[in-house]
């Protein structure tokens, strides 16, 4: 029987997570079949189609879809889910959301964001902020998944050809109502998917001081913008900019971790970096124990130094 | 209205965690716990919305062996009326407590129910949305504000791409992010009244569930050490490193 994959989307593309969760889907040698829900969406069910290793693709069009809403979705999912061996999702806050509510519909407990798979009932995951990893074997007679897309290299987004079946929606709970949303614009790459991450900490200080100093550096490395728990908290930038055991799990190629004295809830969500950098005035700082590259001093004059030396 | 919230006992947030020799799990004796930092943001809610006079009774519920009374009792001296301990010697998982919890929400009748986004144990967050789920009420997942207003409560959440706030229609199940509220400490005057605060035991077999883990824990494991690298003295030694040594800038 086939994988069902929840595409994470945004009615005209993929989000890299997907294709991420596709490789670990593959892992389970099964036929992998694509649930597109979302409202006008048919471009990103016609790009699920190409991905390549997709067996088929789902297509539910329908207004139910267009925030994504927990309740309108998980009834979608489980009313699919008995067809299926498993049901994965990228471990994203809509996965997140959506997913264990399909689970609990369908009386199944989920394995929450697997970074590896052993066997078809068998998979690893880290707990305690990533100091322990788990490996567990799940029982549920539906296998619900979310994946951890650090995890995971990315399928080919192209070299697919599976056929797109229309079906219907599931329609609305009547449960929830999309109010609004505030979403942070930037032109810089999505911080879990930059080959690098710029991350300031509660020492920048403010706002202000924050984009002054970082967001020239970000430019000179085509990065995407991180930040501490503590920056976050203080105000300097918006919540999703956090990295962490409760914020975004990234694994960049450079991670340049400014004014963060490298909590373990921290680390949890950058240690799978390739390389890390730290820029601290605490030659004692946790972060100096995993950075590959560590740097002591004041950053107000380490990262101007660096934004200008880097242009050359 | 009333409110119903849950706290888990876990490894306190600031220990180093010990893997036991033999595998099997994360070594909890003679480590200090605490009530679940996420759990605790839940309980500072349900009391605000206490104080507020909009919710008019506020009850704790745990599950766990004796010790979790402790961390009832905490939640009972920030300010919640009474609490419930379900005793369970052993492991129980998310699905486990989503069904029991079920069970006693059938009997409490809460109005909402408020739980932390995950714990940071076993950080599987999905005991409130399989809760949710059974009890086919809304939920608004990693809240940063809730705004209860007649019928229904307004979420705002945390979300990938920022903030999005939806409206559920009451009952509904709303779990806590960071930035929901400080979490007070409970004074001295609070922690004796607690004392006196009244703690009902609940058994898995009057709530007729059986609690017993879908999921075996084969194992559990170091995460791959990484080691320290070096230290360079100067930004010029840095860019060099980053260019011609680990070659991730041109
Ligand atoms: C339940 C829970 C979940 C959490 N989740 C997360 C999470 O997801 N992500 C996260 O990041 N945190 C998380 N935290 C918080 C975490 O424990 C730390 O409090 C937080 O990461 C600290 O942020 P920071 O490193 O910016 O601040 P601090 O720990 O205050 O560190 C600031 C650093 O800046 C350095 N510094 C100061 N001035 C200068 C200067 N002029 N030049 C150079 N260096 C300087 C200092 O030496 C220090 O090392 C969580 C905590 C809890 C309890």
């Amino acid at each position: 029987m086939p994988t069902l994959l929840i595409a994470e989307h945004d009615h005209k593309s993929l989000k890299p997570a997907t294709l991420n969760a596709v490789t670990a889907a593959a892992k389970l040698g099964q036929p992998i079949t694509i649930l597109v829900a979302g409202h006008n969406a048919d471009a990103a069910a016609k790009a699920a189609a190409s991905v390549a290793g997709v067996a088929e693709v789902l297509h539910a069009d329908d207004a139910a879809y267009v925030h994504f809403l927990a309740e309108n979705m998980a009834a979608l999912i489980a009313k699919l889910a008995p067809n299926y061996t498993h049901v994965m999702a990228p471990a994203t806050s809509n996965g997140k959301n959506y997913l264990p509510r399909a689970a609990g519909l369908c009386g199944c407990a989920q394995v929450s964001d697997i970074i590896s798979v052993e066997s078809a009932d068998t998979f690893t995951r880290p707990i305690y902020a990533g100091n322990a990893i788990a490996t567990v074997q799940s029982k549920a007679k539906i296998k619900f998944i979310t994946v951890r897309g650090t995890a995971f290299d990315a399928a080919a987004a192209t070299g697919g050809s599976a056929a797109v079946k229309k079906i219907d929606g599931a329609g609305d709970s009547g449960l929830s109502k999309f109010v609004g949303e505030e979403l942070s614009k930037s032109e810089r790459p999505e911080l879990t998917a930059a080959r690098i991450v710029v991350s300031g900490g509660r020492a920048l200080g403010s706002g202000e001081v924050f984009k002054k100093l970082l967001e020239p550096l970000a430019d000179k490395l085509n990065a995407a913008i991180g930040a501490s728990r503590a920056a976050v908290d203080a105000g300097y930038v918006p919540n999703d900019y956090q990295v962490g055991q409760t914020g975004k799990v990234v694994a960049p190629d450079l991670y340049i971790a400014i004014g963060i004295s490298g909590a373990i809830q921290h680390l949890a969500g950058m240690k799978d970096s390739k390389v890390i950098v730290a820029i601290n005035k605490d030659a004692d700082a946790p972060i100096f124990q995993l950075a590959d590259y560590g740097l002591i001093g004041d950053l107000f004059q380490i990262v101007p130094e660096l934004t200008e030396k880097l242009g050359k | 209205m009333k409110i119903l919230v849950t706290v888990k006992r876990v490894i306190d947030f600031n220990v180093k965690i010990r893997i036991k020799p033999d595998g099997s799990g994360v070594e909890t004796a003679n480590v200090k716990m605490s009530m679940n930092p996420f759990d605790e943001i839940a309980v500072e809610e349900a009391v605000r919305l206490k104080e507020k006079n909009i919710a008019t009774e506020t009850v704790v519920v745990s599950f766990g062996a004796a010790q979790v009374q402790d961390t009832l009792r905490t939640a009972l001296a920030m300010g919640i009326d009474r609490a419930i301990h379900v005793p369970v010697d052993t492991e129980i998982q998310s699905l486990g407590v989503a069904q029991a919890l079920k069970k006693i929400i059938e009997k409490e009748k809460p109005d909402l129910v408020i739980m932390g986004k995950q714990a940071i144990d076993g950080d599987s967050s999905q005991a409130g949305p399989l809760l949710a789920a059974m009890l086919g009420w809304g939920q608004g997942t990693f809240a940063s504000k809730v705004e209860v207003a007649g019928g229904s409560v307004k979420v705002t959440r945390e979300v990938d791409g920022g903030l999005e706030t939806v409206e559920l229609k009451l009952p509904a199940v709303v779990t806590t992010d960071l930035r929901l509220n400080e979490p007070r400490y409970a004074s001295l005057p609070n922690i004796m009244k607690a004392k006196k605060k009244p703690i009902e035991t609940m058994t898995v077999e009057q709530l007729g569930v059986n609690p017993a883990p879908r999921q075996v824990t084969l194992k559990v494991t170091e995460p791959p050490k990484r080691k320290g690298g070096i230290k360079v003295p100067d930004v010029a030694t840095l860019v060099d490193k980053l260019r011609n040594e680990a070659k991730v800038i041109p």
